[in-house]
């Protein structure tokens, strides 16, 4: 990949007047970013392509309405986001998920399990049957708490920016995602024990 | 074997942390509270310091830490890896009517 075209300002102006040269970076720019969070929130490639197809669609129908208050990525990551979260609801027979946290009265939650899988070889870590398994992992958290594990820690972007994707305050990002990073540790600590039983037997 | 302990004990534990025999200045539960900040590295110095006092001396804090830690890293790099196909590019650009500008390889 080209990290030159890649970090390139692409200007407003030109996405405005509909520059097709600007559409084809702006493209090339997100669109492995919107594939990755759609892929990661429906968990099919196939709904992945259509709601990447759509954000882009939507964001090139739209861009006069863009007011260029946030980044042109903040801006297709709320588009993809809201997608994938009214694909999910049109998809409700899904099960619901379970939120396996356990939270004090002041809204602490609390760990479940205390093992230290950390020290386990790297090939167990990164094991095929280990990515299958986070892969999986991710889609017990709820809607809402897996888009926002994926905007804050797999896509980086910062509290705020992920406050203004999703249409919540910054307070309320911060507990989603204390309740996501804390369930998926319990799910990969349910995994990695077992693991760490059978190095140790 | 099973290093597991039972819920209610952790629950306890963590409740009150001169349990583990150990004098921290911050109990366990500051150490929850801030958990998300301290793994962000978005806390002053001053409570940064504290809480790594309180992880060298508290095993099971230490413990819950570097799994979170390691966590969020094997989802990173899960991340990292997912790239859009390039099959799956090519009809991207076609539906967008911008085949003219298919990066040449
Ligand atoms: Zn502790």
């Amino acid at each position: 990949m080209n990290e030159n075209i890649n970090q390139q300002e692409i200007s407003l102006e030109a996405l405005q007047r509909k520059d097709k040269a600007a559409f084809a970076q702006l493209v090339a720019q997100n669109s492995d970013h919107i594939y990755r969070l759609a892929l990661k929130m429906l968990g099919n490639p196939q709904d992945a392509e259509d709601i990447l197809q759509e954000t882009f669609i939507k964001a090139f129908n739209n861009i006069d309405g863009f007011e260029g208050r946030s980044k042109v990525s903040t801006w297709l990551y709320r588009i993809a986001v809201n997608e994938s979260l009214s694909l999910l609801r049109k998809r409700k027979d899904n099960l619901t998920s379970i939120d396996a946290s356990f939270e004090t009265d002041d809204g602490d939650i609390l760990p479940r399990q205390i093992i230290d899988w950390c020290c386990l070889p790297e090939r167990e870590l990164i094991s095929d049957e280990a990515r299958h398994y986070i892969t999986e992992a991710i889609d017990t958290l709820s809607d809402a708490n897996r888009a926002t594990f994926l905007l804050r820690d797999v896509e980086g972007l910062s509290t705020r920016e992920a406050a203004k994707v999703l249409d919540i305050s910054e307070s309320a990002v911060k507990v989603r995602l204390m309740r996501a990073r804390m369930q998926l540790r319990e799910s990969l600590t349910d995994f990695f024990a077992n693991k760490l039983a059978k190095e140790s037997a | 074997m099973n290093h597991e302990h039972d819920h209610q004990t952790q629950q306890h534990n963590h409740e009150h942390s001169h349990d583990y025999g150990h004098d921290h200045q911050l109990p366990c539960k500051d150490i929850l509270t801030n958990l998300n900040a301290y793994i962000d590295g978005e806390l002053d110095n001053a409570l940064c310091r504290d809480i790594e006092t309180h992880i060298k001396s508290c095993p099971n804090c230490r413990i819950v830490v570097n799994t979170l830690k390691k966590t969020i890293q094997l989802y990173q790099m899960d991340g990292q890896e997912t790239t859009l196909p390039d099959e799956a590019r090519h009809r991207l650009m076609t539906r967008l009517d911008l085949d003219d500008y298919v990066a040449k390889e």
